[in-house]
């Protein structure tokens, strides 16, 4: 049985089984590749989406979550890297791997988008949620920073 | 949407290079495309690292694979600036596997490892850069009928000053005449420091404009047409082999399409992820139970090997030495010894191990896509899992979600697993280790053990150091091949065990090699990260048992050394060592890594009740020579320093009856952000010759907690990492 959703503003649909993760739905089937699969368990971030605007780990949302839900991948955060936390993460030099870093994004995206300006506590408070074993840590905070104050 | 198969690197070129044999002589027509980095070069060849299109386009090749250090930038930036290129028209390309061209000279093959690239790629890239600069000037020299003399470059234009005459490097490009024996120059005729436009500016790195839109390529973002999807259960312990195979549960998969027995485990091919997910789960394997690792326990282990190396009755082999340690010893108006334990630890590069292999229906011809730290063995390991020659075989390499060591052994294990499947499958799959895979078939940090004995004069300077070092073999596994080559000296294992920048007159360093069977590799900061560990927290423990300041203590024995007495007095400064804070303490840590200088201050605080310590800053100086890029030699630093807190607080791997006992992040806890210190960084400004920064500030961190803890609690932690409950038993 299919299931519909909208992703990055474009109708799209799945047959994939309910229990799939989204996030092989998101990658192998809509071939947006941006969203990583770090853990599968929750625990990464590196597979974080929005769903109706809130931020979300895609490998554990299920597809029988999401029918009429309208999904945003970092590839829909803005058509030309312009979102004050992508020219943020430019100016800061914030990727190395950059494996993590779709995640990341996203993920301060969410949190910009509940609070425009926040504090440096509440920052590392929502950003624990995603690893990045390059350890950019440190940058991630001063461009999330810089984003709210430029964004 | 396109797929990506349309837009793979397909370098005709590269093929018929390595299908004939041929050197580089022949020009591609010009295609330009601004999407850096690029997968072919284009225009005249001016030797194999460099083409100039007509149009201007620069194409440098890159020897060094991308993981996120950074080098596969630094690398064509060091060629261009020689070049005098505009950097705005340089297309960056990763060599093929040709190792007699493009080698790293450290380790004879291609390979990104070990924080070297810059460092030995350095003069020769300048070299290339210069000669094929003299070529352009030549050139226009002859067209203009002037003396070569005369001329000078502007970014990719030779200008010649007099006439007012100016020739852009693409124009000459569409008439130059290469000679066959490249113009030679002298070190003085390369360019002064002073006059660099691109090395010291921190220019873009290549990649990072797609790492912030999902749209930079990783290995296991590939898609072929008609691929199936790969899961192996591969076997707990290396060397055991599948014995019985039930696969019942796993054939009523919906969307299996085969189960496929391999010599090291079973694989599964699906139609979609999910599916190949579910089967790999479904079987039920058992193994044979003749390899090496079964039975081993890894505190057994430890303990076993502690025992060794404090029994100063066994000899072990002598891995460096200077003068007279056994008379200096004896001599001595006093002594001091300790030990010093490290656990196995794992990679965790946030990409699981994965790649794409598509082999043709005879099997005689193979294409691979995988994120490798080594194209040869990649290509090489392709090769003789097929039984072909390696000009059979075609290497797309991408991108790397980290490595750290992980992603270069000789035997190209994850590759291999495409390989082996794709061939059995007959037609293309991609492979993707879980998470639960990547640990439980991980290649660790190896286990050891260090027993250490100093001796002082009757004026309290150390004068004699002995090191007994008891661990499990790396390279012999990892590499066997540099293992020969490297007359059997395991330097994964043993590098930082000598006292690299100190002035201690007497020194031995034994080896008490053992083989558990199991599985290892390097890991950021290789040896260094366990036996600095043990020397500069044994460095600290002797200043403390003296009475004497551990900074003043490490000054002494450096007074013949000023850029690492320069490095560690900054280092103080910065931290502001002397001052006393309440309830916490700063922990001073120094390495000589290769020719890099580093040194680390930690301040730490310490929950008692639960053993959780806290580490609040890390200040960090660096002097590396020249820094190519210096924001990211400071990025690199956080990089490590993060790294290395992960190695000292938490992550450890233990093993029973051979099988890991880990399984994802719940288990093996990687640093999060509100762990993370505040890091505060200087790169000390240098016109040496640049060594690395990829790894250096890692194995400063341990240490340096350590040695905080000792000046806060008074009690000194032994065993690597420092969890809750070993803190706690330290503190009685
Ligand atoms: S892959 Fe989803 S949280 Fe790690
Ligand atoms: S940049 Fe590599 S994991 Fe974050």
């Amino acid at each position: 049985m299919a299931t519909n959703f909208v992703v990055n503003g474009r109708r799209a649909s799945t047959d994939a089984p309910p229990a799939t993760p989204l996030l092989w739905v998101i990658r192998e089937q809509l071939k947006l590749t941006g969203t990583k699969f770090g853990c599968g368990t929750g625990l990464c971030g590196a597979c974080t989406i929005h769903v109706d605007g809130k931020r979300a780990f895609s490998c554990q949302t299920q597809v029988s979550e999401i029918a009429g839900k309208s999904i945003t991948t970092i590839e829909g955060l803005s058509p030309d890297s312009s979102h004050p936390l992508q020219k943020a993460w430019l100016a800061a030099q914030v990727p190395q791997c950059g494996y993590c870093q779709s995640g990341q994004i996203m993920s301060a995206a969410a949190l910009l988008k509940e609070v425009p300006k926040p504090t440096r506590a509440q920052i590392v408070d929502h950003m624990s949620a995603n690893i990045c074993r390059c350890g950019t840590y440190q940058r991630i905070v001063g461009a999330v920073e810089r984003a709210a104050r430029e964004g | 949407m396109t797929d990506l198969a349309t837009r793979l690197p397909v370098s005709r070129r590269q093929f018929m290079v390595g299908a004939a044999g041929l050197t580089f002589a022949f020009a591609l027509p010009g295609v330009t495309d601004a999407a850096l980095p690029a997968s072919e070069r284009v225009g005249k060849e001016f030797n194999p690292w460099l083409s100039i299109a007509p149009d201007g386009t620069i194409t440098i090749m890159s020897a060094a694979t991308e993981m996120g250090q950074g080098s596969m930038t630094s690398l064509p930036l060091i060629l261009a600036e020689e070049l005098d290129a505009d950097w705005s028209r340089v297309r960056i390309v990763p060599v093929p596997p040709i190792d007699r061209l493009y080698s790293n000279p450290a380790y004879g093959m291609i390979y990104t490892a070990g924080s070297n690239a810059v460092r030995v790629y350095f003069q020769p890239l300048r070299m290339f850069g210069a000669q094929a600069r003299r070529v352009l000037l030549d050139n226009a020299a002859k067209r203009w009928g002037v003396p070569v003399e005369e001329l000078t470059t502007e970014p990719s234009v030779v200008v010649h000053a007099k006439s007012g005459r100016r020739l852009g490097y693409g124009e000459i490009a569409t008439f130059a005449e290469i000679p066959d024996k490249a113009p030679e120059i002298k070190p003085d005729q390369l360019k002064k420091a002073s006059a660099f436009r691109l090395i010291g500016k921190d220019v873009m790195r290549i990649e990072v404009p797609e790492k912030v839109n999902g749209r930079a390529q990783f290995a296991i973002d590939v898609h072929l047409p008609g691929m199936l999807y790969g899961a192996v259960v591969r076997a707990p312990v290396e060397g055991a082999a599948p014995d019985r195979i039930d696969d019942a549960k796993a054939r009523a998969v919906a969307g299996m399409v085969k189960v496929i027995r391999l010599p090291y485990g079973v694989g599964v091919v699906a139609e979609t992820p999910w599916a190949a997910f579910e089967a790999k789960r479904a079987l039920a394997v058992t193994w044979t139970r003749t390899a090496k690792a079964w039975g081993f326990d890894s505190d057994a282990g430890l303990a076993a090997f502690t025992a060794t190396a404090r029994d100063l009755s066994q000899p072990g082999s002598e891995w460096f030495k200077a003068g007279d340690l056994r008379d200096a010893l004896g001599k001595a108006a006093t002594a001091m010894d300790a030990t010093y334990l490290s656990d196995y630890a794992y990679h965790a590069q946030m990409e699981p191990l994965n790649a794409v292999a598509s082999v043709s229906a005879s099997g005689d011809a193979a294409e691979i896509w995988t994120g490798t730290q080594s194209p040869t063995t990649a290509h090489e390991a392709t090769a003789k899992a097929l039984g072909i020659s390696r000009d059979k075989v075609k290497l797309n390499t991408f991108l790397m979600g980290g490595g750290f060591g992980r992603r270069g052994p000789r035997d190209s294990d994850f590759t291999v697993d495409a390989v082996l499947l794709a061939k059995q499958a007959g037609r293309p799959v991609k492979v993707m280790w879980t998470r639960e895979d990547d640990i439980q078939n991980g290649r660790f940090r190896p286990l050891s053990a260090h027993y250490l004995r100093a001796g002082m004069d009757s004026s309290g300077r150390l004068v004699a150091w002995h090191h007994r070092h008891v661990g499990d073999r790396v390279t012999p596994f990892f590499d066997p091949v540099r293992y020969e080559a490297n007359k059997r000296r395991d330097g994964i294992l043993m590098a930082g065990t000598e006292l690299g920048g100190y002035d201690v007159p007497h020194q031995l360093v034994e080896q008490l090699y053992q083989d558990t069977g199991v599985r290892t590799a390097p890991l950021r900061g290789i040896g260094f990260v366990a036996n600095k560990f043990a020397t500069e927290s044994f460095m600290d423990e002797i200043a403390r048992q003296r009475g004497v300041d551990p900074l003043q203590f490490r000054l002494g024995m450096l007074a013949k050394n000023p850029r690492a007495a320069k490095i560690v007095e900054r280092v103080a400064a910065m931290a502001d060592w002397r001052r006393e804070r309440k309830g916490r303490a700063l922990g001073l840590a120094y390495i000589d890594y290769s020719g890099t200088q580093v040194a680390g201050i930690a301040e730490v605080s310490l929950d008692r009740t639960s053993g959780q310590i806290a580490v609040h800053d890390f200040w960090c100086t660096i002097d590396c020579g020249i820094a190519i890029q210096p924001d990211n030699v400071v990025a690199q630093s956080e990089s490590s320093i993060v790294y290395g807190l992960g190695i000292a607080l938490s992550e450890r791997i233990t093993i029973k009856d051979g099988v890991v006992q880990q399984s994802n992040f719940y288990d093996y806890h990687v640093p999060r952000m509100n762990e993370t210190p505040m890091m505060h960084i200087e790169v000390i400004p240098s016109d040496n010759v640049p060594t690395g920064v990829g790894q250096m500030a890692t194995p400063l961190v341990a240490p340096a907690i350590g040695n905080a803890v000792a000046r806060l609690a008074g009690v000194r932690l032994r065993h690597a990492p420092f969890t809750p409950e070993r803190v706690k038993q330290a503190l009685g």
